[in-house]
């Protein structure tokens, strides 16, 4: 029997060129699984739109679907447009944190605003990857990048919380920690027609990793296990405990 | 005799554009170009069409190739700033080949310049706005008829040729009023689509000729990317004969039709010695000046160019065997007198009139007086 997830792939671009430790690879995983789950045979009525960047090239060419690689922040845009003009396919993008939070940040807020029913997938390495490890706008406080020799000096963007803030009718935060609720989460926004956004702390282990001092895929893995706290439990925490934690969980749910 | 209306340009425009199909509209608002949105706001949701007011021209033409993808005629007007933030969008909907029509209303620039002011400054950028090589279709509209006429063209090269289409329009031909008839008899293109894998999406045997367009959606797994690609659509991001075989495929895809595609009207008067070339709101004083001059029993020979780019050389090549002077009217610093200086034979003497600023258009008196003086 074949694997469950070559019914989603192109063959001949397999293997990605992705890093070996690469957290792309594990939301590929959840999402396959996720959609597998659902009952999807192929990915017809999908159309995966991404930016620039290595998350981009996560649907782009490796899913079997149309997928739409836009330029560099402007997954959304593209997605917008054919959203208005195909309303019944089920308009996915995938990018990365410097995509969809740095150079596309103001049409993820307007997206987010107008609740154009596509669906959002933030892979948050923390960096820059495709470039080298420059800054991004999610690196936290401190840290070594190429751009920051000193450590980065200004504070990090939590996405999800502006998505929350703005009350986006799912909006989600795992870590590639956490695959089994991530695919739940995939699966809800899947089969919603709302808007919803789902960010995933993911590891660079060749851009970021090495700048922590991590060596190995999984020693970052474990970093995101301690510092990860559920949304519950983060609520009654102080804003100094909560300093440098992921906090994971739903943030919103009103698609069920 | 079709039917008659005494028109603004921008509003011919927005009505052609509905006629030629379009149905999806994406832009942000600009003067001189924002009646053509406010327009369609009205009139693409009664024919089923989709209007909408983006967060910035960035996402205006990523929208607009979105909406194409998805199988509609796309459109987005706009003016001097927003141009400049369209253009790496334009760049990719030439690379992938997305059909899309971007009307520039030129008004008096660099940066926000003179907001209300009609100018001819866009000249070079509707050409090489964006980076790296490719080619451009631009059209200049000079009348509220042609505001009409040149917007069903400019989708019909789009949809033809597989690419994005600028109609170069200024303030004054956006802003006037005018009368329009629109004909009884309108060609309209329609899109070659591809609905299966019998040839490329992004190649083609006929070097002239654009690849079918698959549509989204309907189970083709398409593969789009502005990054190099093979014919489709795999990304080839370091192998130099993909590279070459795209990019120059995709430019004598226009260079090569570049006779079909030039419009112009070449109106040479045996025996006249002075020759003006012309476009847009230019246009208008030549023609002021000429009649001018006619009176006085001075023939001028007229170049008026419908089609800027591809750029007619051979036209120009006629005109300069005709005559010994060639004036060149424009609201810019000097742009189209360049071109009219590379395409004419060295022994015609280029005159540039220039004036740039507060919308002063060229007065016919101010060409007549060059003639004067030669
Ligand atoms: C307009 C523009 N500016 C800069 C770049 C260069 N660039 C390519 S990818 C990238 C950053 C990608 O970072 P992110 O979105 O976080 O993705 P990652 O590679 O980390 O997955 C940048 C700056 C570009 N392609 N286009
Ligand atoms: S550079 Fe980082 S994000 Fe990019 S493929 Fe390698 S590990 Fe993944």
């Amino acid at each position: 029997m074949k694997h469950y997830a070559i019914k989603y792939l192109r063959e001949e671009v397999i293997p990605t060129p992705f890093c070996s430790g690469c957290g792309n690879g594990m939301v590929i995983n959840a999402l396959f699984k996720a959609l597998t789950e659902l009952g999807y045979e192929d990915l017809r009525n999908f159309v995966f739109c991404s930016g620039i960047g290595c998350a981009a090239w996560i649907p782009s060419p490796h899913f079997k679907a149309d997928t739409i690689h836009t330029l560099h922040g402007r997954a959304i845009p593209v997605a917008t447009g054919i959203k208005m003009m195909r309303p019944e396919l089920n308009v996915i993008v995938i990018s990365g944190d410097g995509d969809l939070a740095g150079i596309g940040l103001s049409h993820l807020i307007h997206a987010a605003r107008r609740k154009l029913g596509i669906k959002v997938i933030m892979v948050n390495n923390m960096i820059y990857g495709m470039t080298g490890g420059q800054v991004s706008p999610t690196t936290p406080r401190g840290i070594k990048t190429t751009t920051t020799p000193y450590g980065n000096i200004e504070k990090p963007l939590d996405v999800a919380s502006i998505m929350a803030t703005m009350k986006v009718p799912y909006v989600a935060k795992w870590t590639t920690y956490h695959m089994m609720p991530l695919k739940n989460s995939l699966k809800k926004i899947i089969n919603t027609d709302k808007f919803s956004f789902i960010e995933v702390i993911s590891q660079c282990p060749t851009n970021y990793g090495r700048n922590l001092g991590f060596r190995k895929p999984f020693e970052m893995l474990k970093w995101f296990k301690e510092n990860s706290i559920p949304i519950s439990k983060a609520k009654n925490m102080k804003e100094e405990e909560l300093e440098g934690k992921i906090i994971v969980g739903e943030y919103l749910n009103q698609i069920e | 005799m079709g039917e008659k209306y005494f028109i603004q340009g921008n509003i011919a425009c927005a009505e052609a554009a509905v006629i030629a199909g379009c149905r999806f509209f994406a832009a942000y608002p600009i003067t001189p170009a924002s009646e053509i949105g406010e327009r369609l706001s009205e009139l693409l949701p009664a024919v089923g069409g989709k209007f909408i007011q983006m967060e910035d021209e960035i996402a205006s033409i990523n929208a607009v190739i979105g909406a194409s993808w998805a199988g509609a005629k796309a459109m987005t007007a706009t003016s001097g700033p927003g141009f400049s933030l369209m253009q790496e969008g334009i760049g990719y909907a030439f690379m992938t080949e997305t059909p899309c029509v971007i009307v520039v209303v030129q008004r008096v620039g660099p940066a926000t310049g003179q907001a209300s002011k009609g100018a001819q400054g866009n000249f070079y950028q509707s050409r090489w706005g964006t980076h790296g090589d490719y080619s451009a279709i631009v059209l200049a509209p000079n009348s509220v008829q042609e505001m009409f006429d040149l917007t069903i063209k400019a989708f019909n090269y789009a949809e033809e040729y597989r690419t994005p289409v600028i109609l170069l329009a200024d303030e004054l031909t956006a802003h006037i009023f005018e009368p329009l008839e629109v004909p009884e008899k309108i060609e309209i293109k329609e899109r070659k689509v591809a609905v299966d894998y019998s040839e490329p999406f992004f190649d083609s045997k006929d070097p002239l000729k654009a690849p079918p367009m698959p549509r989204l959606g309907i189970g083709l797994n398409v593969l789009v990317t502005g990054s190099t690609h093979n014919e489709w659509g795999y990304r080839a991001t370091s192998d130099p004969m993909i590279h070459r075989k795209l990019v120059t495929r995709l430019y004598y895809k226009i260079e090569g039709n570049a006779k079909k595609i030039c419009e112009y009207e070449l109106d040479i008067n045996d025996g006249s010695k002075i020759g003006i070339i012309s476009y847009g709101c230019s246009s208008r004083s030549a023609y002021g000046a000429i009649e001018i001059l006619s009176e006085h029993g001075l023939k001028i020979s007229h170049l008026r160019l419908k089609t800027l780019w591809p750029f007619p050389d051979w036209a120009v090549k006629e005109l300069s065997s005709k005559v010994d002077t060639i004036i060149v009217p424009e609201l810019s610093l000097g742009q189209l007198v360049r071109e009219v200086e590379r395409a004419s034979y060295d022994k015609t003497k280029i005159i540039s009139l220039t004036k740039v600023g507060g919308g002063e258009l060229i007065r016919p008196q101010e060409i007549v007086e060059i003639v004067r003086r030669l």
